[in-house]
């Protein structure tokens, strides 16, 4: 299969070996499981159920808000113990509203919970609907309502389904586990949602450091004729899809645009075998595969997870730490996050936790930058990092958007190859939330305006009135004889 | 060398005079920089600059009268904005960043007076005579006003807490400094 | 593994950092700078040490000064770098106050004052180069003829030191560069074909047994030194290929034009400091353009101001002065040469296909 060559991008270590050779273990359950009702892109879910109330597993927890949203469903049977304010899965340490559950250990499906005998059979919009009912996200780490990208078929003309089996992040390795173990269920999943957007090509892609993978996916896929795999090459961030569709197909996605504005949507495998779970056997989405890895973790694992399980539950299964870890981060080390404590819940989107020791994170003071350039060679956007960087720390952000702020991924390649060590993608992010902070601010200002403009409006519309009222009672005064007041009536007296 | 001395001060004489038709028939009429000024001030009224609205302080920083600074409310952006509008060199260092403040009233204490309903410039608080008053967060600018004028102290300003759709990285230039 | 600011990512880095980029370019620098220490004996070592020991020293004081702490800094390389290359540019017999000026001009004149390292415009060592060579034109023009160390014609340990600190005055025997040498006789309306063949042979000027600064003499050791850097990524391919090829057109038209008084590529490339320049003065990170086109166009107007200058200017050797212009226009070219950003056309728009969503997969 042609494939096309991308700009920039590196080359990291990709340490997969530490846990790659690990097959997938279901971690036990936790006595206490906390199940956040925001863990999506879009409005937070709404509670459905109440303190004390049992619920089976996979029963609605929390009903999704609006266009943009999933709902929640319980990982587990047991008791409702609480709703309220939990540490959320996310680097702030602020709190989110979060369902807590006692599980009961009988592991108890809810009743009725049935699949469709015929997926194919069904319309795109039903399968739509129960993938949205089923509180499918993007599982690569987006978590992306995964219904509403089925649903761009209704705005776009599309013609392929790319499952994006990169996983370029190094020490990550639940996807390859994922499709060489559950190969077969993946493949189904990704047939059922190229039905539903209406596509003929579905094209597998997997990195060349995957060789079982696929292998394993070839082989599922050989009599198959509208699924392709392609190997990919090994570079990050081939995983970003922007940069995957233009290895496919050799064109770039418009700025400002999704990868549907030239026919392609992409999906992860964890969400293609989640929908194959959630059409097949009725089951919403209750788990996700974790990778536990990192030099400071004791045995690195690929664990098969119930949402809502605290992290500190798969660091002990993984035999805690050989060390004191230098970072402990969720998701992978270009683009993942510190993890604020390890009280806070496995979550939708928690594809990784890595215990690093220093000397993988190989961190430095930043020193002056010496306009090296390195940052723009890897840029795979075709920016100009240290610009952008210098025009931030300058507090010209005006201009830092000007060099194309908003066209960056923030995939970390120019961070991770800086001589100076400077944070660049700090930078970035700090940019663009100041950007997005101001735009908000504008908004209220606007308000703000307008809601005094009423007010004034208002006050004044109240004062002509009474004005009006005093020259209407003068008017009808003028033509009767004066009244006799009392003080009038005394001086007569 | 006459030719020289004359061409240079017949050119001098020359431009001088453009200079002067320039002054005389292109002048600019008033202050266009006031509305502009007052375009980017929150408009709140609130009265913390010392000035008695955002008109008459948009007048002041226009002629120069008042720095860029002023503004409270406005905070950093504002006098980034401000200073690049009137061309100025400013130390943000001394702007301190306010941490946007909302009203909150304690129910239990109010007593229906309305004062601090008739002194709301966003219309931010319902209520009505003799009956509990109500804050409407996204519509509280945080001014203060009804802060001054409650009889039982029983409104607090307290700061808008960030969300996890509102946090966002801190400036790297301002770790390390 | 928790701090109270967040510590944003990545957390992987490549090992990489700017003292190991410095000390990759010393690395390649070490074979020519030895063998033209080599050749040009002791005063040569006591003016490399001199040079290399004020910007140290300059540099030092500068940060105390700036309240900098000294520790990272000083200990990057850089201003041990700017020092080697300003002592490869001198004359190797020059005096020692030539070294001293030069190492205070490069590093608080064109790069402390400007901000450090990092913020100057102009490259350091040329700077000091062009100031010391428009100052002090007759030291800086001092040639001698190389004499190998231990050699019967170089001076001794004792006698090094009486050249370099001018306690005895200069006995040595003065040769010309070749590229003045060519220049002057050009000059008294001889052609080529008579000057060449006594001083230039090719093979042995490559190697370095040609008067000149240290810089000039050995093309082949210089040559090697930019390979490793360019093995290395501590440089792009841009600059050097850029300026050596339009110095090489720029040479061969006119050589086809007039070849009697036109020099060829060849000559250029081995004489003169075109190597030490291409590779290691113009590929300053700090002074030259950061995207590969700007650094191409950059790598192109070096090659043609060292030809005209060459040529037709005043000075036989053009290097320093075309460094220096065409670091003015690094910002100009910076700013105006973009990478295209992707998913945007090269005026910034959003890309458009004219047959939305008809891309096939080729098979």
């Amino acid at each position: 299969m042609k494939l096309f060559n991308i700009r920039g991008g590196v080359h990291p270590e990709d340490r997969k070996h530490l846990a790659a050779d690990q097959a997938i273990e279901d971690l036990p359950l936790a006595p206490l499981l906390h199940v956040p009702l925001q863990q999506h892109i879009g409005n937070a879910a709404t509670p459905a159920v109440r303190r004390g109330q049992q619920v089976a597993k996979g029963e609605l927890l929390g009903t999704g808000q609006g266009p943009i949203s999933a709902p929640v469903h319980a990982p587990t049977s047991g008791r409702v113990m609480g709703i309220g304010s939990f540490p959320a899965h996310h680097v702030s340490g602020l709190s989110v509203r979060t369902i807590t559950l006692q599980p009961d250990g009988k592991d108890q499906w809810l009743e009725g919970i049935e699949g469709v005998p015929d997926p194919f059979a069904l319309d795109p919009d039903e399968i739509a609907a129960r993938v949205a009912a089923a509180g499918i996200v993007g599982m690569g780490g987006a978590t992306f309502p995964s219904a509403v990208k089925l649903n761009l078929r209704k705005k776009y003309r599309l013609h392929t389904l790319v499952i994006n089996g990169a996983e370029c992040e190094p020490y990550l390795t639940c996807d390859d586990r994922l499709m060489r173990e559950h190969t077969a269920q993946v493949l189904d999943g990704a047939r059922i949602m190229a039905h539903a957007l209406g596509v003929t090509q579905i094209i597998i892609a997997i990195e060349n450091n995957k060789p079982q993978a696929q292998a394993a996916m070839t082989q599922a896929a050989a009599d198959v004729p509208a699924v392709r795999v392609a190997g990919l090459p090994m570079r990050y961030p081939m995983g970003s899809e922007k940069h995957l569709v233009q290895t496919l197909t050799g064109r770039e996605t418009p700025a400002r645009g999704l990868t549907a504005d030239i026919g392609v949507v992409v999906h992860n495998p964890a969400t293609a075998f989640a929908v194959h779970q959630a059409l097949r056997l009725g089951w919403p989405l209750v788990s996700r595969l974790v990778t536990v890895s990192g030099g400071a973790i004791t045995r690195p694992r690929n664990l098969r997870v119930p949402l809502g399980t605290p992290v500190q539950q798969l660091i002990d299964y993984c035999g805690g730490f050989r060390e004191e870890p230098t970072r402990l981060i969720s998701g992978g080390p270009m683009m993942g996050n510190p993890l604020p404590g390890t009280r806070v819940p496995i979550v939708k989107g928690s594809n990784g936790v890595l215990a690093l020791t220093a000397e993988e994170v190989n961190a430095q003071a930043a020193a002056p930058c010496i306009r090296c350039a390195n940052c723009v060679a890897a840029c795979p956007c075709g920016l100009l990092p240290l610009q952008m960087a210098a025009h931030a720390r300058a507090g010209d952000l005006d201009g830092t958007v000007r060099l194309g702020l908003m066209d960056c991924i923030g995939c970390g390649s120019c961070s991770y190859v800086c001589p100076a060590h400077i944070p660049l993608v700090q930078f970035f992010n700090y940019a663009k939330g100041e950007m997005a902070a101001r735009g908000r601010a504008k908004q209220k200002q606007a308000e703000t305006k307008r809601l005094i403009e009423q007010r004034t409006a208002r006050i004044e519309a109240i004062q002509q009135a009474k004005r009006e009222a005093m020259a209407a009672r003068k008017r009808e005064t003028a033509g009767k004889p004066p009244t006799q007041t009392p003080a009038d009536r005394r001086a007569e007296a | 060398m006459i030719i020289a001395i004359g061409s240079i001060a017949l050119l001098g004489l020359a431009l001088g005079g453009l200079l002067g038709l320039a002054s005389r028939y292109l002048r600019v009429e008033g202050n266009p920089l006031t509305e502009k000024v007052a375009a980017l001030l929150p408009g709140s009224q609130c009265g913390q600059c010392g000035y008695p609205g955002c008109g008459p302080a948009a007048e002041a920083i226009a002629s120069g009268t008042a720095a860029v600074t002023i503004c409270v409310p406005g905070g950093r952006a504002v006098v980034e904005e401000l200073a690049s509008l009137l061309g100025q060199a400013v130390n943000l260092a001394g702007v301190a960043e306010q941490a946007p403040t909302v009203a909150h009233i304690n129910e239990n204490l109010c007593i229906g007076c309305c004062k601090c309903f008739k002194r709301c410039p966003s219309d931010a608080i319902m209520g009505a005579n003799n009956m509990i008053h109500s804050v409407f967060a996204d519509a509280c600018i945080g001014c203060g006003k009804c802060f001054e004028v409650c009889p039982t102290e029983c409104i607090e300003m307290r700061p808008v807490a960030p969300t996890m759709q509102t946090w966002f990285w801190p400036n790297p230039a301002q770790l390390s400094a | 593994m928790y701090s109270d600011t967040p510590i944003a990512g990545p957390y992987a880095h490549e090992r990489t950092s700017v003292s190991r980029i410095m000390v990759l370019v010393v690395l390649a620098l070490l074979p020519a700078t030895l063998f033209s220490l080599w050749q040009f004996g002791w005063p040569a070592i006591f003016l490399f040490l001199i040079t290399v020991g004020t910007c140290l020293i300059a540099e030092a004081a500068c940060l105390r000064a700036a309240e900098k702490p000294l520790r990272p800094s000083l200990l990057d390389g850089s201003a041990l770098l700017t020092g080697w290359l300003l002592a490869m540019s001198l004359p190797p017999w020059a005096p020692w106050w030539i070294g001293v000026l030069g190492g205070l001009i490069a590093i608080v004149v064109a790069k402390q004052v400007f901000g450090g390292i990092g913020q100057n415009l102009f490259n350091p060592a040329m700077v000091a180069r062009v100031a010391l060579l428009i100052s002090f034109p007759a030291e800086l023009t001092r040639y001698v003829a190389p004499a190998p160390l231990f050699s019967p014609q170089a001076p001794g340990f004792v006698d090094g030191l009486g050249i370099t600190f001018g306690l005895n005055g200069p006995d040595m025997v003065t040769g010309a560069t070749l590229l003045g040498q060519v220049r002057t006789e050009l000059g008294q309306g001889h052609t080529l074909p008579d000057i060449l063949p006594g001083i230039y042979q090719p093979w042995s000027d490559a190697v370095g047994t040609l008067a000149g600064s240290m810089g000039e003499t050995s093309a082949l050791l210089l040559l090697l030194g930019g390979l490793f850097l360019l093995s290395q990524r501590v440089i792009t391919w841009h600059i050097p290929v850029a300026t050596i090829a339009t110095l090489a057109l720029a040479a061969t038209l006119m050589n086809l034009y007039d070849p009697a008084h036109y020099p060829d590529a060849l000559y250029h490339l081995v004489g003169g400091a075109t190597l030490l320049a291409a590779f290691f003065i113009a590929t300053d990170p700090v002074t030259s353009p950061i995207s590969p086109r700007g650094q191409l166009i950059f790598g192109a107007g070096l090659g043609v101001l060292i030809y005209s200058i060459r040529t037709w200017a005043a000075y036989p050797e053009g290097v320093a002065f075309a460094i220096l212009l065409m670091n003015t226009c690094t910002p100009l070219i910076d700013h105006y040469v973009r990478p295209r950003v992707y998913g945007r056309d090269r005026k910034g728009a959003p890309i458009e296909y004219a047959d939305d969503a008809d891309a096939e997969v080729t098979r």
